[in-house]
């Protein structure tokens, strides 16, 4: 069974590089704070969401629009234009999490194929029969915490479709249950579709080293020469009784090449790669590379599924990722 | 005027000994709170309350006025996890008290079809029509997510279901997330699936601490938590205002009774706040989140 390739795009430049370099689908967000990666400077108005979905389907290639926050009743309004402005493209699928927005998009756009978002954090079978019996949700993106053998048993118990993460930045925590964003900073993915927002960032050169704040919060020091990351919270160094260490997750990415047959092979529809706020040059290359390791995974369905995968494409992935390193993640027992 | 504001003992969040465990809720008995939960919400690993404790707990907190409600898991995975949390919805909706239970995923939700449920604070519940959706397939009670501000909470109560009662986290370290990984079993350099149980030495979590020493969060196994506690004690009042029905005090493992005793003290006395005790936990206090700032500030 062939895998779906789903790729970000945070602007127009971004979606057209991801349809040119073999994405199945593209999945974009509209300006303002209603989708998970509502970062200055990034996402699409109307007029450029028509474009791109003109650019993607004269090629054959789909759009998702995600509106994947939970919205307060103050801006609950600006969330129901967006799915009626979605409606009103000609969307591909829109990807929700709350449910209340479901409730709202199934009764009024009851043609429109649904999404459960990654923010829906839907873990298990039962809590994606949830969405599909008040829904009809015909897909679920899943949180990055469950293992390949957890993935193949829960497709086996669901009829919606299952797309998992391949590549890109690692969620630690499960998705849509996570606060520590709003804690530190008052912003959090599930109300303002952000996580450590650039705002809150500030750093600083002492004669410790450089360090990273957010909020005023020490995030990490680095020693002259080594490389800094971005301070997302949860990959920050903290001491826990004694030592100092990346106390809940290493600045890495998640690559999940290792176990694309045996995603394949369980029935997993389609691979997303998270980085709606990557450059359009980034997209273009995960792209491509990804797109070549779906089609020799496509091409070797027989194959012994634990074959390592070409380490060229390994390096080239290695070379563009948060740290320059992967996991696996969950899909990892040990990595638990 | 409305119904006294009722206080509420939350589910356990850490791994206590079973005789920890049975003196808290015996104590609880004689405490001034009105309803307990009981059961594990973290980590379904967790089996040093066994099965047949919880009913005779349940039974003890009944025969004291108290009412019970069963908790269920936040992150349900095995199925072995959906088949523990089924059990606990059949096994509340069978209580002749008409006991019922907090679902803390859709799993359980979906499960119950319809019968009676708390919807815990891990349902993200952040609007009316996300509210009304749940009150219709069952939701009696709603425990508002920590991150929500006061404003939002009011709005919903304002609009709320009929019947439908409004619960707030009102005083601990704050369940901020949940992992697949054990924060916990990483610490200790062990592997999940041979923990040894090591998140028992630590009845309030371990605090986590910045390269600078300031307390910022704990780790609860796949749980994280705030490392300050959060405490609306002296918010009671505009809680009270916003609709809230019920406050709910997550149990720590030192100085618990006088904590209960200040918030029963304050909400007595309408308008005046109790001397509250001094924080045992390092971290302090905090009361951000219900002004819709960072949950980890606290006004002067």
């Amino acid at each position: 069974m062939s895998l779906e390739l789903v790729c970000p795009a945070g602007t127009l430049p971004a979606l057209r590089a991801a349809v040119d370099h073999g994405a199945d689908a593209v999945y974009i967000g509209f300006r303002g704070a209603t989708n998970a990666r509502n970062f200055p400077g990034l996402n699409f108005s109307e007029a450029e969401a028509a474009a791109g979905i003109a650019y993607a389907r004269e090629r054959g290639v789909r759009v998702f629009v995600a509106l994947n926050i939970y919205p307060s009743p103050a801006n609950w309004t600006i969330a129901t234009e967006t799915i009626d402005r979605a409606a009103r493209l000609g969307v591909d699928a829109l990807i929700l999490a709350d449910p209340g927005l479901m409730r709202y998009a199934s009764d009024r756009h009851p043609t429109l194929r649904l999404h459960l978002s990654v923010q829906g954090s839907a873990t298990n079978w039962r809590a994606i029969e949830f969405y599909r019996q008040e829904f009809g949700i015909q897909r679920a993106v899943l949180p990055r915490v469950l293992s390949v053998t957890q993935v193949a048993r829960l497709i086996g118990r669901t009829a919606v479709e299952i797309e998992v993460f391949g590549f890109g930045s690692l969620c630690v925590m499960v998705e849509g249950r996570c606060a520590l964003s709003s804690y530190a900073t008052g912003h959090s993915p599930n109300t303002q579709g952000v996580c450590s927002p650039a705002h809150a960032v500030r750093w600083e050169e002492k004669p410790e080293g450089r360090q990273s704040r957010l909020n005023g919060i020490l995030i990490d020091r680095y020693a002259p020469g080594e490389a800094a990351g971005y301070p997302t919270l949860c990959k920050g160094r903290f001491r826990v009784n004694d030592t100092v260490f990346h106390a809940l997750e290493e600045p890495t990415s998640l690559n999940a090449l290792d176990v694309l047959p045996a995603l394949a092979a369980s029935g997993v529809k389609a691979i997303k790669v998270e980085g709606r706020q990557r450059s359009p040059a980034y997209v273009g290359q995960v792209t491509s590379l990804l797109r070549r390791a779906l089609d020799l995974c496509a091409a070797a369905p027989a194959a012994d599924p634990h074959a390592p995968p070409p380490a060229d494409l390994l390096a080239a992935l290695d070379a563009l990722a948060e740290g320059r390193t992967h996991t696996l993640g969950a899909y990892h027992r040990p990595w638990q | 005027m409305t119904r006294p504001m009722k206080l509420a003992v939350g589910p356990v969040l850490y791994l206590w000994e079973r005789r920890a465990a049975l003196d808290f809720y015996a104590a609880l008995c004689d405490a001034p709170v009105d309803i307990v939960y009981l059961g594990e919400v973290v980590c379904s690993k967790r089996r040093l309350m066994q099965r047949e404790d919880w009913p005779m707990v349940a039974r003890a907190l009944e025969a004291a006025g108290k009412e019970v409600v069963y908790s269920t898991l936040a992150l349900i995975e095995a199925e072995s996890e959906l088949a523990t949390m089924a059990r606990i919805v059949d096994a509340a909706g069978a209580e002749a008290s008409g006991g019922r239970f907090e679902a803390n995923d859709m799993a359980a939700v979906q499960y119950a079809a319809g019968r009676p449920f708390v919807a815990g604070p891990h349902l993200n519940i952040y609007n009316e029509a996300t509210l009304q959706l749940l009150a219709s397939r069952g939701a009696r009670r709603w425990v508002a997510p920590v991150e929500l501000p006061l404003a939002t909470i009011a709005t919903l109560g304002a609009n709320r279901p009929p019947g439908l009662e409004i619960e707030v986290f009102a005083y601990g370290r704050l369940p901020l997330a949940f992992s697949a990984r054990c924060f916990t079993a990483r610490s200790h350099n062990r592997p999940k699936d041979d923990c040894g149980f090591i998140c028992g030495d630590y009845p309030d979590g371990i605090t986590l601490y910045s390269r600078e020493d300031q307390p910022f969060l704990t780790l609860n196994g796949i749980q994280t938590q705030s490392a300050a506690v959060q405490n609306l004690s002296r918010e009671v009042d505009a809680l009270r205002a916003a609709g809230v029905d019920i406050l709910r005090l997550s149990p720590q493992s030192q100085g618990f009774p006088a904590v209960i005793d200040a918030f029963r003290a304050t909400i007595d006395a309408r308008g005046a706040v109790a001397t509250f005790p001094a924080p045992s936990l390092p971290g302090g206090y905090c009361d951000g989140y219900l002004r819709g700032e960072a949950g980890i500030d606290h006004a002067e």
